[in-house]
Formats: structure tokens, C-alpha cells, sequence
């Protein structure tokens, strides 16, 4: 803490003790300077770096074998945010899965909401209306600017660029002011629904969505100008968390970091979904095959998916945004109040008065939901950070018998030793924020 | 329910008009029961269910706790696939003789919703992965998800464990099924092939306690090292306490009312 210290005053004394593979100490806390002073002599450092480090991307834990500042092998630890997503779905009805799996990935829980709704409605066989499949397309997009926002934000925080974390939260909650506008909650809206969306946009929503367009167009140049050409920043990861193509295919890796090696997978081009092949825009890539190009990528898709909302406005025609059948549809007489969104009185005031029928649908329909014919289907999207895939069995009941999430922070971690290994420690840090990856997603 | 006497079924039995879930009151003997034709035993995926609102004895006076439901049988898919599905079989077939596998490594080929399934017996899955890595003309390079599934207790080969694969150069995707007990929930893994199916093995061996043998470290990733049993399976409780609501208590998930 203080200079004064004496190492053995410190308030966390280095622990010293025998083991077969030689003395072993144990460090908690402390200054990096005091430890390596008192381990000097042992060549083999092994590090615990999380799950509550402001470095580590959320709550993952790395652990560290060093030999000096190189790192010779890492591990990962995950499961610190495992809250069983998966197994909570299974005790609820359909459309009460959408409210749980948009709370994994959160910074994109409108990719869950759809993919899952999509393997729903795969399984009922039903096609969703043209204005909930483009209504699904803009949200998407609106949520992509958002994660990669907050990926370039948590990124230059953990090494060390602080404005870019200020400017990428900034810009952030402008995504999260529209999308609480669009969907009446910032986060975990639920709002995609299997059958379409639980209501339709508000009126001026495409004015609203111009204005934000127009301030992206606006504030995005920043970037450029903050990080992009900046020395340090360049420096930091240009060339730092090399993964190659064949390490990418082997690996499984998808999105950005697949992209960074050359191989221009993206599945809203190679498997197109909700009309995505109707629309224009480029996949950006790259061969380097670095943390670098990783962030030159992430930017470069937020202009891409600028223009595919430009597009979706164009296409939002009035419409219904729900499948027609009542068995399905879920009761979407909505009202947003005082504790947020829900049945409209008028609603509950006209099936409570005046119609029976009315009444015994909403009430059926709500607390037994709705039966899906039993197999199985996957369903992958192309999320912020690679395919986010659905693996979705049903036995026939009105609750799934397992929803199954093909989680790609969960698969992109897994690189983590193959490119940091041979590095420096500050280099796993930018490895790690290059893969992005999302704990709550990861550990579901 | 997978003997095959012809018997006179019992009400929701295998055979009984309820297999016809479709089509309604028709005599059983009208339609073969659907894995008839094949040798092997059918791939049960889902459970039989009884009644409708989970009331069972003198409680339930609505008449619908008589209602029996069968369980539901993967159908096995017959010539032709249709689109590319029987080029791809063709190949896999072809790959699977010439490398003098046993005829039976696929035991059932389902396509459902525009979906491809080919169930695995288990002794030779990971020669049948090398060979949809490798061969030219199928190039399936991406393991896209390990998954596990439990399909309740009183299932047959009630633990599947579900592969889906992507050929990038293809562009297809098809999904691989491997089946055991759980009193032996051995198979082959398929890290040597699929090197990122390490964490999807794992987890699939930590929710549901499938060994796969010759991983290179079988151990729990999501829940702590320590745990006792395997969460995701369906004989495993959800737990939750019961949370009073308005005066009333509501119980927790796992124990309310649930609509079959």
C-alpha cells in the first residue's frame, strides 16, 4: 500500500510453502513490484487474474502460468454467471422462454429473443408477417451498434483508454434510449414474441430512428479520430492475439474474429434470415488476423448495419406485426403504465365485462400457452460476436423439453490460450476484449 | 413401448388410435406403427403423458385426467431425402463402407423440417465425424454445437447428445444424434476432430453426466468442481422456494400446475 511497508508488515504477506514441484507462494493483493521481489530466483509465476478484475471483461477468471511477463499457458475459468437459463426454460410455456433468454447475452438480448422466437415458430411451422419480420431486422441492427459499442468501450477501458469508454457508453445509451423508446424497456425487452412482435412500433418511430441515423453518421468519425489512427492505441493491438484461419475453423470461431482471419462468413449473407438477402450491405474483412483488425471490423459493421436500418425503415409498410392465428398470438392488447408495459385496461375491462369468450382465451392462452408439435430444429442468427444458435426440442407439450444455446462467447473463448500463449500479460487483456465475450451469455 | 407384439393396445399405447395424433379417431390397424419397417428400435424422443393439468386421483373432476398421450418416436425418413439430403447420404454411406464400418453405424436417418438427422450408434462416432471433416464432397468444417439432451426417466436411451455441423464449403448443415443409457453414458469425443466441441463436451458431461470418453479433461465447466449431480437432467429438481404473492403463496416453478 505505502512505501514504508515492510514486505512482511504488508497487509497481505506473501505465504510461503513446500511442495513437490518446489516452494510455492501464495499472493493475494499487494503491489506487483513487492512479489516479484520476493519470489525472485523461481522462474515460475502462476497468476490469478479474476473474476472480479476490472480487466477481465466481466466476471471471467484467467489463470496465468508466467515465466517473467511471457505467459507459457492460460487457462479459463468460467461459470461465476451461471443462473440455468436453460433448464428454467423447460418449467415455463413458450412465449415465457423469450423472457429468459433475452436476459444471457445482455448486451444483445434482442438476437436471443429472435433466434429463439424463430426456432419456435420453425417448430409450429407458421411464417411471421412481412412488418414483424422487418420490425425484427431494425431492432437487430439497432442492438448490433449498440454491443459493439460497449465491445470498443469495454475494450479501451481495460487498456487503458479511458475516453473511449466514455465515448463508446455515450454513444451506447443513445442505442438503448431508441430501443427503450421502440420496445418500452432498455434492456431484456421480451419483445420479439414467437408469432412476431408483442406490439406494433409507435407512431413516430421512423423519425425517431432517422434522428438516431443521423447522430450515429455524426458522432462515429470520433472513433476514427480517438482511436483508429492513434498511435498507442494501434500499437497495443496491432499484431496482438494472432488466431489464422485454419486456428479459427478449428477452433469454431465465428463473427468478428472469424472475419479478422479472411473468411467472410456472416450467416445474414451465406443463410439468409428474415429477408436479410433483400437487403444491401457489405461483410467487411480482413487477413491480419489481429486484435486490431477485430476493432476495425466491429466499426466497420456498425456502419454496415446503419445502412441496413435505412433500408428497414424504407420497408416498414403498415401491417400486422402477428401471426393471425389467436391460438398463437399472444394477447397483445398492450399498455405502457406506471410500472411498465402491460395489459391495457381497456383490454382487461372489456374481457372482464363484456365477453366470457374473450376471457377464457386470454386466460388459456396465458397460463397454459400454446402446444408445439414435438422434433427438434436449430436456428442460428448472426449475432455481435458469431452465430448464436438455437437448438430447440419439443415433446409435443406447451413447454419445451430443451432449449439449448449455442452461446458464441461461450464457443470464442475457448481461444483464448491459442492467441495469447507466447505473449505478454497485457496482451491477454487485449486478446480477451477482442474476443468480446459476454459473460452472461457464456455462462447462461 | 418398444416391444412389437400385437397386442390389443391400451388406451395411448404404441399402436392405439392416439399414435395417430393427426388425423383423429381412425382403427389402429389402418396405419403400421411408423418405426415398423425398420430393424432397429426406434429413437424415442419425448414422453408419455397423462391427464391434462398435472391433478391426478379424485381431485380432478374435469374428465380430461383420463387423457393419455404416447410418446413421440423420431420417424425414420425414406428415399428420397429430397435436395441435396440424398447426396449427402450417398456420400456418407459410400465413405462409411469403404472405410469397412459396420452397415448399421447409421441407424436412422430422420428429416424433419427441412432438417437432417442421422442417428449414430455410438462404438464408431468419431471415424463418422473424421469422415465429415475430410471427405471432398461433404467438408462439414465447422462443429457448430455439442448439446445434450435428456429425454426424462422413463425413456429408453434417454441421454442424446446432439452435433450440429456446418460445411462452409457446402453451405449445408446437418445434425448428428448419439443415444445411450444412463446407467451407461459412455460415447467416443469428438475433440480430436472438432477441437472446439472441449467446452461443449464438457458442459454436456457437467448438465447432463455424459462421459465422453477421450477428452482430453472430462471436467464440470459451468457449475463448481464440487457439485454433486448432473442439474439439466429431468429427474433433477429446478428448486425455488415458494414466494408469497397478494396473500396468496405461489409455489415454485417445478411444482405448479403445468398443462401437458
Amino acid at each position: 500500500m505505502t512505501t514504508e511497508h515492510e514486505t512482511a508488515a504488508s497487509p497481505s504477506p506473501a505465504m510461503e510453502r513446500d511442495t513437490t514441484e518446489g516452494p510455492v507462494f501464495t499472493v493475494t493483493g499487494g503491489d506487483w513490484d513487492e512479489v516479484l521481489t520476493e519470489a525472485a530466483g523461481h522462474e515460475r509465476i502462476v497468476m490469478n487474474l479474476g473474476p472480479q478484475h476490472p480487466s477481465t471483461h466481466g466476471v471471467l477468471r484467467l489463470v496465468l502460468e508466467l515465466e517473467g511477463e511471457t505467459v507459457v499457458q492460460g487457462r479459463t475459468v468460467i461459470g461465476y454467471l451461471h443462473t440455468g437459463i436453460e433448464k428454467n426454460c423447460e418449467y415455463r410455456n413458450w412465449t415465457q422462454g423469450v423472457t429468459f433468454v433475452t436476459r444471457m447475452d445482455y448486451l444483445a438480448p434482442l438476437f436471443n429473443e429472435a433466434a429463439y422466437c424463430m426456432s419456435v415458430e420453425k417448430l409450429l411451422d407458421v411464417t411471421v408477417p412481412t412488418r414483424a419480420q422487418v420490425g425484427r431486422v431494425l431492432l437487430m441492427e439497432i442492438n448490433r451498434i449498440g454491443s459493439h459499442l460497449v465491445a470498443l468501450a469495454t475494450g479501451g477501458m481495460e487498456l487503458g483508454a479511458l475516453t473511449g469508454m466514455t465515448a463508446g457508453f455515450r454513444e451506447r445509451e443513445e442505442v438503448l434510449h431508441l430501443l427503450e423508446y421502440l420496445t418500452g424497456l432498455r434492456m431484456n425487452h421480451a419483445f420479439i414474441r414467437p408469432g412476431g412482435l408483442a406490439q406494433d412500433f409507435p407512431a413516430d418511430a421512423v423519425e425517431r430512428i432517422g434522428d438516431f441515423v443521423k447522430l450515429m453518421r455524426k458522432r462515429l468519425p470520433d472513433y476514427d479520430k480517438l482511436l483508429t489512427g492513434q498511435p498507442i492505441w494501434r500499437n497495443r493491438l496491432a499484431g496482438i492475439g494472432v488466431l489464422p484461419l485454419d486456428a479459427c475453423l478449428a477452433l469454431g470461431m465465428t463473427g468478428p474474429i472469424l472475419r479478422s482471419a479472411g473468411l467472410p462468413w456472416d450467416l445474414r449473407k451465406v443463410e439468409p434470415y428474415l429477408g436479410y438477402s433483400d437487403y444491401e450491405f457489405e461483410v467487411p474483412t480482413s487477413t491480419d488476423a489481429d486484435c486490431f483488425a477485430r476493432y476495425l471490423l466491429r466499426l466497420e459493421e456498425i456502419h454496415q448495419s446503419l445502412r441496413i436500418i435505412e433500408q428497414a425503415v424504407a420497408r416498414l409498410e403498415p401491417g400486422p406485426v402477428m401471426v393471425e392465428d389467436a391460438k398463437i398470438a399472444w394477447p397483445a392488447q398492450l399498455s405502457i403504465g406506471a410500472d411498465g408495459m402491460g395489459n391495457s385496461l381497456e383490454h382487461v375491462r372489456k374481457i372482464m365485462g363484456q365477453s366470457m369468450e374473450s376471457l377464457i382465451h386470454h386466460f388459456k392462452l396465458v397460463t397454459e400457452g400454446f402446444a408445439v408439435p414435438a422434433g427438434q430444429v436449430y436456428v442460428p442468427v448472426e449475432s455481435p460476436r458469431g452465430e448464436l444458435g438455437y437448438h430447440v426440442v419439443s415433446d409435443g407439450g406447451t413447454r419445451p423439453l430443451r432449449v439449448h444455446v449455442r452461446e458464441p462467447s461461450f464457443v470464442n473463448l475457448q481461444s483464448m490460450p491459442a492467441m495469447s500463449e507466447g505473449g505478454m500479460v497485457a496482451d491477454v487483456i487485449a486478446a480477451v476484449a477482442s474476443i468480446d465475450p459476454v459473460m452472461g451469455g457464456c455462462d447462461r | 413401448m418398444t416391444d412389437d407384439k400385437p397386442t390389443t393396445p391400451a388406451p395411448g399405447e404404441r399402436h392405439s388410435s392416439a399414435e395417430h395424433a393427426g388425423t383423429g379417431l381412425e382403427p389402429a390397424a389402418n396405419g403400421a406403427a411408423p418405426a415398423a419397417d425398420i430393424p432397429s428400435t426406434p429413437v424415442v424422443t419425448g414422453q408419455a403423458r397423462k391427464g391434462m393439468f398435472g391433478v391426478a386421483g379424485t381431485g380432478d373432476t374435469s374428465g380430461f385426467g383420463g387423457l393419455r398421450r404416447p410418446v413421440h418416436v423420431a420417424v425414420p425418413s425414406e428415399r428420397p431425402f429430397g435436395g441435396w439430403f440424398d447426396q449427402v447420404a450417398d456420400e456418407l454411406f459410400a465413405a462409411i463402407d469403404e472405410r469397412g464400418l459396420p452397415a448399421d453405424t447409421v441407424r436412422q436417418v430422420t428429416v424433419d423440417r427441412g432438417e437432417i438427422t442421422f442417428y449414430l450408434r455410438r462404438e464408431h462416432l468419431l471415424e463418422v465425424a473424421r469422415i465429415l471433416r475430410d471427405e471432398e464432397t461433404l467438408r462439414f468444417e465447422l462443429c457448430s454445437s455439442v448439446s445434450g439432451v435428456d429425454y426424462g426417466p422413463d425413456v429408453a436411451e434417454r441421454l442424446h447428445s446432439v452435433y450440429h455441423l456446418t460445411s462452409m464449403t457446402y453451405r449445408r448443415r446437418i445434425r448428428l444424434e448419439v443415444c445411450v443409457d444412463v446407467d451407461d453414458p459412455h460415447m467416443p469425443s469428438v475433440v480430436a476432430v472438432y477441437p472446439t466441441a472441449d467446452w461443449h463436451e464438457r458442459e454436456a458431461w457437467d448438465m447432463f453426466g455424459i462421459v465422453y470418453d477421450g477428452h482430453p479433461a472430462l471436467t464440470r465447466i459451468l457449475m463448481p468442481d464440487d457439485w454433486d449431480g448432473h442439474p439439466q437432467r429431468k429427474d433433477y429438481p429446478l428448486g425455488g422456494v415458494p414466494v408469497e404473492y397478494k396473500g396468496a403463496e405461489i409455489p415454485p416453478p417445478d411444482q405448479r400446475r403445468s398443462y401437458s
